[in-house]
């Protein structure tokens, strides 16, 4: 019962704030909209007994990733007061309706029951930290590596985008 | 009692949202944070299958996915900070070098 | 815990007055004691300015995302162990979640938003250009702290606050001793990130007019004074549980010192934290402060670095012995 409880308020919430960082004409507030949602989301993997994704939601995607917009949002703002940067909404049909398609397509599958009826317990120990490392280290081992290179050469791009002169 | 099928609805929404967001938005960096959206839909997703089904490869899966976000949202962002330097807009509209 | 921040600021008034040989504030009451009163008592008063041009729910929300971080972070962190009080089995601690080292890194992370909205909402040059320089100070240095408490998770082995105090026990020798490079590394990171002296380039006052809360007045200035100085007494606790051993006596193995178990955990705690609280104060009023960068040459030249290689030593010497 209070797992329900959790479950559709953070729900409800996560859903709300995503709305509106979509649709709030000023960037930064969308930006911290979306870190408040990033940190619901930490809540809800936290509910769900994950506590080692949560936490690394937390550090990566709230902390780090909507810093990183919230830095640009400033620097963007700094030379244009925010007021000057129209958005005629000239796309809004299309997308509202191609988005609902996209809805309906989703309900439709998850709807009518193409996934197999889940197997009783085994979810006790899954997100604990052990389980996962043993996981990522043995059968995922190779995209870890892969992962690692991405990351290296993400930095080592972004430093030179970045860079005023080579 | 909060079933798969709660998560799966869940993240279908979001997913809708950032969706609607990608498309009807033209400020750059608002297509950007929608796109992060999807992305954690998709974790969503992927944390409410491992949580049910006991396997451990979804939450393995959904840290190669936020690795793989800020990839994505660095470079994406030091993209959009050399353009706005060369053209001074972040209206996607206006952004059209490429247009014959 | 926010009563001890308050006179935390009476402590560091002192002290560093005491090294500078003069006597602090000495009017309220005996030797001064109750100037953190008369403080509170001013800093409410005080009226509250709003710039003109501000962004009113920014800067109003700014000291509270800055504040709040420091203060949660108390919920993992252990006074004790469980002890029985009146026959009753009381924890000294709030919770202990499995993942809690990596928990506290991560919400130390949130308060970066503080100082970053706090400057850009201020609307004004100064706080703007202090803010920027602080939270650049802030993310390199949480880097260089990361790899040294992940060198901590690899000798423990665990990443729970109780367990790493339990590992301690286990060996017999605090982890001072079995790791200063770390410790060091844990040290200067975390003057570096509760923007302490030597390292307090963001908020000294002949460099930036008083740093990314210029414009913060009466309350909202109390909230920003009291987030650094818990971020300081944080620091200092998990700098306890991790090197010091957390509730432990001095050597708890041996047993020919056990006339010390008389003494509580929490007050060996209270000491240990004591301990690095002082240390945090003796060095600001004993160390020049570091220009811009210099210290950022020192975080990602210097720190990281070593912090990597200490996590690859820590990990060969784990397995192979």
């Amino acid at each position: 019962m209070a797992e329900a409880i959790i479950f559709y308020t953070l729900a409800a919430l996560i859903l709300a704030f995503a709305v509106m960082v979509v649709t709030v004409r000023n960037t930064l507030y969308s930006a911290l909209l979306l870190a408040a949602d990033f940190l619901l989301v930490a809540l809800l993997y936290a509910s769900m007994n994950n506590l080692l994704l949560a936490v690394i939601q937390v550090m990566v995607y709230a902390a780090g990733i909507v810093l990183v917009y919230v830095f640009v949002v400033i620097l963007v703002n700094l030379k244009r007061p925010p007021e000057q940067q129209p958005d005629r909404g000239r796309y809004r049909p299309i997308g509202t309706i191609l988005a609902a398609a996209v809805l309906g397509e989703l309900i439709l599958i998850t709807a009518t029951g193409a996934l197999r009826p889940a197997p009783a317990g085994g979810a006790e120990a899954v997100g604990s930290v052990e389980n996962i490392a043993m996981e990522l280290f043995t059968n995922y081992l190779i995209p870890f590596e892969v992962a690692s290179m991405l990351l290296l050469v993400a930095m080592v791009g972004a430093i030179v985008l970045a860079k005023k002169e080579l | 009692m909060i079933t798969q099928t709660h998560y799966l609805l869940l993240s279908a929404a979001l997913f809708m949202i950032g969706v609607f967001g990608v498309l009807s938005r033209r400020n750059v960096i608002v297509i950007f944070l929608s796109i992060e959206l999807i992305l954690n839909a998709v974790n969503i997703n992927l944390i409410g299958f491992a949580e049910y089904w006991g396997n451990s490869s979804g939450q393995v899966f959904a840290i190669f996915v936020i690795a793989v976000a800020v990839a994505e949202a660095v470079i994406g962002l030091g993209i959009i900070v050399a353009f706005y330097r060369n053209k001074e807009t972040i209206n996607i509209d206006e952004m059209n070098l490429m247009k014959w | 815990m926010l009563v001890a921040v308050t006179f935390m600021v009476l402590l560091e008034r002192k002290v560093i007055a005491w090294v500078q040989v003069r006597l602090g504030p000495m009017r309220v009451g005996p030797y001064g004691v109750l100037q953190p009163i008369a403080d509170v008592v001013k800093l409410m008063t005080k009226e509250d300015i709003t710039p003109v041009r501000a962004d009113k729910i920014v800067f109003t929300a700014a000291p509270m995302i800055a504040l709040i971080p420091a203060l949660i972070v108390f919920a993992v962190i252990p006074f004790g162990p469980v002890v029985s009080i009146f026959g009753r089995e009381v924890a000294l601690y709030i919770t202990d979640i499995n993942v809690g080292l990596l928990y506290i890194v991560s919400v130390a992370s949130i308060g970066v938003y503080g100082i970053i909205l706090a400057g850009w909402a201020s609307n004004s040059k100064y706080p703007l250009l202090a803010s920027l320089r602080a939270s650049a100070q802030l993310i390199s240095y949480e880097v260089a702290v990361t790899m040294t408490l992940v060198s901590m998770i690899v000798s423990a082995g665990t990443m729970s606050m109780i367990g790493i105090v339990n590992a301690q026990y286990q060996q017999g020798v605090w982890y001072l001793f079995a790791q200063p490079v770390a410790f060091f590394i844990y040290f200067v990171g975390g003057l570096a990130e509760t923007n302490r002296a030597p390292f307090d380039l963001p908020e000294a006052e002949q460099e930036l007019t008083g740093g990314f809360h210029t414009e913060y007045s009466g309350m909202r200035f109390a909230l920003f004074f009291l987030a650094e100085y818990a971020n300081m007494i944080v620091v200092s606790s998990v700098a306890t549980t991790l090197f010091l051993g957390g509730w432990l006596r001095p050597f708890p193995n041996i047993e020919a010192l056990s006339f010390l178990g008389i003494i509580p955990g929490w007050i060996w705690f209270l000491l240990k934290t004591f301990i690095w609280l002082y240390i945090f104060l003796w060095v600001r009023a004993t160390l020049p402060r570091y220009r811009y960068d210099q210290l950022m040459r020192l975080g990602w030249k210097v720190l990281i670095p070593l912090a990597i290689a200490n996590v690859i030593i820590t990990a060969t010497v784990k397995v192979l012995v």
